[in-house]
């Protein structure tokens, strides 16, 4: 059963002399615990996808809906992690921490032990009355997401959380966020560049063009990768194969006319 | 054997450092020294006219006779006072708008050519009429302090308000904050510093407007004063309030700084 549902979504951005069309007809499902990847180029509206789904734009046609209801009456928190962590400078860690559930009006005694659990389970522990500015990149993602994981979203966005840290720690999170979202049985929704990263973490991956950003083609990820650790994905011959067929499809650009992939992507999309 | 030139290289620096710090206030005081001595030699040798320049004895007999028979005291007070609340006043109000106007971005814009009106205009040039409105009293020249530190508080304040990172709309969204707990959560506290920033530009226009209240209300302060030796063509009292003046404004400066480092280090 579907969890998430985007039917027919376009998306413009209008300005006062013109309008730019940023999502064209785009139409997908996830069902719960899955995990989607979005690849493609910059400027294929992948950003603008999660902007909907969060219910922080309205698209300008078609529908999204969130376990059948729509978004923007839908109560169930989504999970926001961004490029960077934007973490609170101000506050401390517990602080920023629990702002989801104070934002909610759901902060109680035992909300503090659970975050201090998360913390833990993330690998920081004694840090909880530190601001931000001490801690390192990755520290800072990690707590970034205890802070998404806080409020028990259904599905959780992650737009290109790991592109702004160096290649191990990275590959350290990649792990742990897999881990987790596993663990906990989350939906979730991943928007990149990086294919190997898209392979490594995903059970689909969502190939998008750009101008108007619309669904190039998508590709399952085989049952075999799935259920490994993104690190030794990477190693699994079956990944090198998949990483091939996606950059081809990202590269077909610089090969055939604009028409033709249109035709082809539009026969392809039942891969 | 280590430790030692480490200790070394830092007492080298250290000597460094505390030369170069003798060197810049030997030199402050020069000036400031100098300043007084070339006043005083050009007045006494008649290089400038002692009836318009005064000269520095001149000026301190007379603070020291007003300080000791009190006359004076009354004046710094009351300007101190309207200085004080002035800038407090504007502060806070301009503060109060710049938020009213962020909580309703159309307001915003219906109030846009206003604002810009009243931050082009010369607001000392509003001082007949808030005096007619508000008699010639403290009142008026309260306002002044506050009409000339309000407008440009709204606007600093606001443009503050606006830079704030939109991505931490997409961080309290994703918890359904609405637009208030947005504004007290992220817009607030991020724009604080800003806040504290506009604190010493608020003093010194304080400061203006509360001179220019008393130039016109014309009954007490050291405004008054002087407007009134400027009249009575008595300018040792006109330089005597200017000096007073320049030593009460860089006080008020420095406990504002300090204030400001306070609340940097409390809410940081």
């Amino acid at each position: 059963m579907a969890f998430l549902t985007l039917d027919h979504v376009s998306h413009h951005y209008f300005s006062e002399k013109s309008y730019t069309k940023a999502l064209e007809d785009i139409t997908f499902s996830v069902d719960e615990g899955e995990f989607v990847a979005l690849l493609g180029p910059s400027g294929c509206g992948k950003s603008t996808i999660l902007s909907i789904i969060s219910g922080i734009i309205s698209q300008t046609e078609g529908s999204v809906l969130l376990n059948k209801t729509p978004i923007l009456k839908s109560t169930m928190a989504i999970g926001y992690m961004l490029q960077q962590d934007y973490l609170f400078p101000w506050k401390t860690i517990m602080d920023n921490v629990c702002m989801g559930p104070k934002i909610m009006g759901t902060k109680t005694v035992s909300t503090t032990q659970k975050a201090e659990d998360l913390l833990e389970e993330v690998g920081l522990t004694n840090i909880s009355s530190t601001y931000p500015d001490a801690l390192s990149g990755g520290m800072r993602q990690r707590v970034a997401l205890v802070r998404t994981l806080m409020t028990d979203p259904k599905v959780l966005l992650l737009d290109e959380p790991f592109s702004a840290l160096d290649y191990l720690t990275k590959l350290k999170l990649e792990n742990l966020v897999s881990k987790l979202l596993k663990e906990y049985n989350k939906t979730a929704l991943l928007v990149t560049h990086d294919i190997g990263e898209a392979i490594s973490m995903s059970d689909r991956i969502i190939v998008m063009d750009a101008n108007p950003g619309k669904i190039a083609k998508c590709f399952e990820v085989p049952i075999e990768l799935r259920n490994e650790e993104p690190f030794w994905v990477r190693r699994h011959p079956k990944y090198h194969v998949l990483f091939e067929k996606v950059w081809n499809e990202l590269n077909k650009d610089d090969t055939i006319s604009s028409t033709q992939k249109e035709v082809e992507s539009h026969n392809e999309t039942k891969d | 054997m280590k430790q030692r030139t480490d200790d070394a290289l830092f007492e080298q620096y250290q000597i460094r450092v505390n030369r170069d710090k003798k060197i810049v206030l030997t030199w402050q005081v020069i000036i400031l020294i100098g300043f007084f001595a070339v006043w005083e030699i050009s007045s006494r040798l008649y290089w400038i006219d002692p009836l318009i320049f005064s000269s520095p004895t001149k000026v301190f007999n007379l603070i020291t006779r007003k300080v000791i028979d009190g006359s004076i005291l009354t004046h710094l007070q009351i300007t101190i006072f309207e200085t004080v609340l002035g800038f407090i006043i504007g502060t806070i109000l301009g503060i109060a708008f710049a938020s009213i106007l962020w909580a309703s971005p159309r307001l915003s814009r219906i109030f846009d050519p206003y604002l810009v009106i009243l931050n082009a205009m010369p607001k000392v040039a509003l001082g007949p009429i808030i005096i007619v409105a508000l008699g010639p009293g403290y009142a008026s020249i309260i306002a002044m302090g506050i009409i000339i530190s309000v407008v440009i508080t709204t606007i600093v304040i606001y443009s503050a308000f606006k830079e704030v990172n939109p991505n931490y709309i997409k961080v309290l969204q994703g918890f359904g904050a609405t637009r208030r707990q947005y504004f007290r959560e992220a817009v607030f506290p991020a724009t604080l510093p800003a806040m504290i920033s506009t604190l010493k530009v608020n003093v010194g226009l304080a400061w203006v407007g509360v001179i220019v209240g008393e130039f016109l209300v014309s009954k007490e302060g050291l405004g008054y004063l002087i407007v009134y030796g400027f009249q009575v063509f008595d300018f040792t009292l006109v330089m005597s309030s200017l000096i007073l003046i320049a030593i009460v404004a860089a006080l008020m400066y420095k406990v504002v700084e300090k204030i400001e480092r306070w609340l940097i280090k409390h809410t940081g």
